[in-house]
């Protein structure tokens, strides 16, 4: 299974933003290997969840943890049947190990567009 | 003649020198181009005849037709499309309406469908006698939750010049007066208001902030080559930066409202200020004239 | 390190004078001006040493090579915000009406057209005693909302590498209204302060703040400027706070000093006068809070 994380420079805590953070975090538990890579949305003027999203999802992404996530991002993940999860502390790795016992709760609610905000 | 009223940032008295130069003049136009907030209405009360509904176009995606090869959503500079299992998905409250994916989509699987973004209302003062109303009140509304201004303030300024081209028509001798009271700001509708205009009013106020506030906002007629002008209001002590400013590069001051505390009272509950003022009546009947006979004070 | 945002809804209610102050108040050495359309903030704090200045790029315009263009007016037709029309016998770009979208690219037949990095507006960072991070946007453009998020980012990073320890409150002056930008700024806030107008539209305006600030999950509080404006509507915004549990946090009276202050190119916090005195009452009140 490979878990998304949006993640800030450096790569190991867990960015407050969802699509507008620099990198996105990968991780597959089946083979332990963690990939790094830029966030493509993160300059985009307007519609970064859905880009953001487009993105983790076309990355083969089964899990997505996060702190918030858009409307749109989350129609995006709905349709393509990646779960999603509340993150609870910063830290990238305490979260993978959250989820992985059990404890993260489902990120149930999701936020309106921002319009080309943040 | 078109004059459009501006004032960057809000508070500074737009609407209310709009509204007031409107009713003063004899045979005017009042467009309320300020679509998120159209508060000229409150103060003129039009009697509202029709409503224009104001569409934009947004994607349809036949998904039987769809073979999911993505064009669209590469084309689409605003990322409102995705594609999932090769079924595409639209978000229409990030569409700009460019068209753009109906366009590269190979298999035309991409119609449109208007969406109504807002409304223009039309509405007059009067009492429904006259051949034709002193005052006519052009409203530009946008629908709540909707960010596509522009669209709507456009409808707004044809509206507006439908009604003077129908005089010219008529062949009525026209002195008409059409005001535009712009959205507040520097963007793109605010531009598109003032676009048009023959003459630009900045309403200023004489205060450090005021004054900053103003030299970004001259940008606008003068980018626009169009003919300027400055409203000083809640006026009291000069502020000397603004005076000398408006010395050195000759733009005219033509009004200076002044502060008075009476006048928030009234405002607040939507009175119209000539109407209840005098001195304030001969004020806005100086400005008129001045603005219409040449703009010079 | 807190970060304290102060906004209003609609323009002219007092935003800048409130945050000066409090910036004067806290001795807060990180502030940021995030009314990109109207900044306003550095006429009420002097700020000083090195400074940093970057265009900004929010996005993309249309533009025409004047040499290959054939004037077919193909992207005439086909552009949606009449954003490019034949001068003459070339085609040529609106600016402030183009939308970046595109279209004309793709149907010029002569690939005359090509999208290109728009410089929409300018930031600045001050780097001296006090860390100031502010920024305009260019005439006619819109997208403020990256631009805000640009401001706020590029004061937190610089910030954290001077060491948060050092600097315990950040004030960010808002944008006005209620749109996209205003929405940019919450993010990531410790607590929003609402300098609210005592009018229809002031209390119309605090309702969808207060909204926006629920769905973020983010802190607010609320003090009303010019409270004696109205009396009947400044009850209704009190009353509006007591029924949705927001801490309000004082009035200000209608005060002559605060334009004079203005003008002086200072704040409020060191002059003497009714309005100055009701500020650091709802200072000590929001600190609290915070």
């Amino acid at each position: 299974m490979t878990i998304a994380i949006p993640v800030d420079e450096g790569g190991k805590t867990v960015c407050v933003s969802f699509g507008r953070a620099p990198y996105f975090l990968f991780h597959d538990d089946g083979t332990g290997n963690t990939r790094v890579l830029a966030n493509p949305a993160a300059d985009s003027p307007g519609g970064a969840g859905v880009k953001a999203a487009q993105f983790v999802a076309d990355a083969g992404a089964d899990s997505l943890i996060a702190f918030r996530c858009g409307q749109n991002a989350a129609q995006v993940f709905s349709a393509s049947n990646v779960a999603i999860y509340r993150a609870e502390g910063v830290s990238a790795e305490e979260n993978l190990k959250a989820l992985e016992a059990g404890r993260l709760p489902v990120l149930a609610t999701f936020h309106a567009g921002f319009h080309g905000a943040v | 003649m078109k004059i459009s009223v501006v004032s960057g940032k809000g508070g500074t008295g737009k609407t209310f020198v709009a509204v007031n130069l409107a009713v003063t003049a004899q045979d005017a136009v009042y467009m309320d181009c300020d679509v998120e907030e159209p508060n000229g209405r409150l103060f003129l009360k039009p009697n509202v005849t029709r409503e224009l509904p104001v569409h934009i176009l947004v994607p349809h995606i036949d998904s039987v037709r769809c073979t999911g090869c993505r064009k669209c959503v590469s084309f689409c500079r605003f990322n409102a499309l995705a594609m999932v299992k090769g079924k595409p998905i639209l978000f229409p409250e990030i569409c700009h309406s460019c068209g753009g994916c109906s366009l590269v989509c190979p298999v035309g699987a991409i119609s449109e469908r208007p969406l109504q973004v807002g409304a223009v209302q039309l509405g007059y003062v009067g009492s429904g006698k006259e051949t034709r109303p002193s005052l006519r009140i052009v409203t530009g509304v946008l629908s709540i939750g909707k960010v596509s201004a522009v669209p709507v303030v456009k409808a707004t300024l044809d509206a507006g010049a439908a009604l003077s081209y129908d005089d010219a028509q008529a062949d009525v001798a026209s002195q008409m007066v059409s005001v535009i009271d712009c959205p507040p700001g520097s963007g793109c509708s605010v531009l598109e208001s003032v676009a048009g205009s023959d003459f630009c009013l900045m309403v200023v106020e004489p205060t450090a902030f005021g004054f900053h506030n103003f030299r970004m906002i001259e940008q606008i007629p003068k980018q626009l080559g169009i003919p300027c002008a400055v409203v000083i209001n809640k006026d009291g002590e000069p502020y000397a930066p603004l005076e000398a400013y408006c010395a050195e590069h000759s733009v005219p001051i033509l009004a200076r409202i002044p502060y008075r505390e009476d006048l928030t009272e009234i405002l607040s509950e939507g009175t119209l200020a000539v109407k209840a003022d005098r001195e304030l009546a001969r004020l806005f009947e100086q400005l008129l004239r001045a603005i219409v006979d040449g703009g010079e004070a | 390190m807190k970060k304290l945002l102060v906004l209003s809804g609609k323009g002219g209610t007092g935003k800048t004078t409130v945050a000066a102050a409090f910036i004067d108040f806290s001795h807060a050495r990180a502030f940021a001006d995030c009314d990109v359309d109207a900044p306003n903030l550095h006429l009420v704090q002097s700020v000083d040493g090195p400074v940093e200045r970057s265009d900004f790029s929010g996005s993309q315009k249309a533009r025409v090579d004047s040499h290959l263009c054939v004037g077919c007016g193909r992207c005439v037709v086909h552009c949606r915000f009449d954003a490019i029309h034949l001068v003459g016998t070339k085609a040529s770009v609106k600016e402030f009406a183009c939308e970046g979208c595109g279209v004309c690219v793709e149907v010029c037949p002569a690939q005359a057209v090509s999208l290109a990095e728009d410089v929409s507006g300018t930031t600045t960072l001050y780097r001296g005693g006090r860390i100031f991070s502010t920024a305009e946007l260019k005439m006619g453009r819109g997208n403020s909302g990256k631009l805000v998020s640009t401001v706020k980012r590029t004061l937190v990073d610089t910030v954290k590498r001077a060491g948060e320890s050092s600097v315990p409150l950040c004030v960010i002056d808002g944008s006005p209204g209620i749109g996209c930008p205003v929405i940019a700024s919450m993010s990531g806030v410790d607590l929003v302060l609402v300098v609210a107008e005592p009018s229809l539209s002031g209390l119309s305006d605090l309702r969808r703040l207060f909204d926006t600030a629920t769905m973020f999950g983010t802190k607010m509080a609320v003090c009303i400027n010019k409270f004696d404006i109205s009396d009947g509507l400044t009850g209704s915004i009190e009353h509006f706070c007591e029924e949705h549990d927001v801490p309000f946090v004082g009035k200000i009276p209608y005060d002559r000093h605060a334009v004079a202050a203005v003008n002086a190119g200072v704040s409020l916090a060191y002059a003497d006068c009714p309005a100055s005195k009701a500020l650091r009452t709802i200072y000590d009140r929001t600190m609290l809070l915070l």
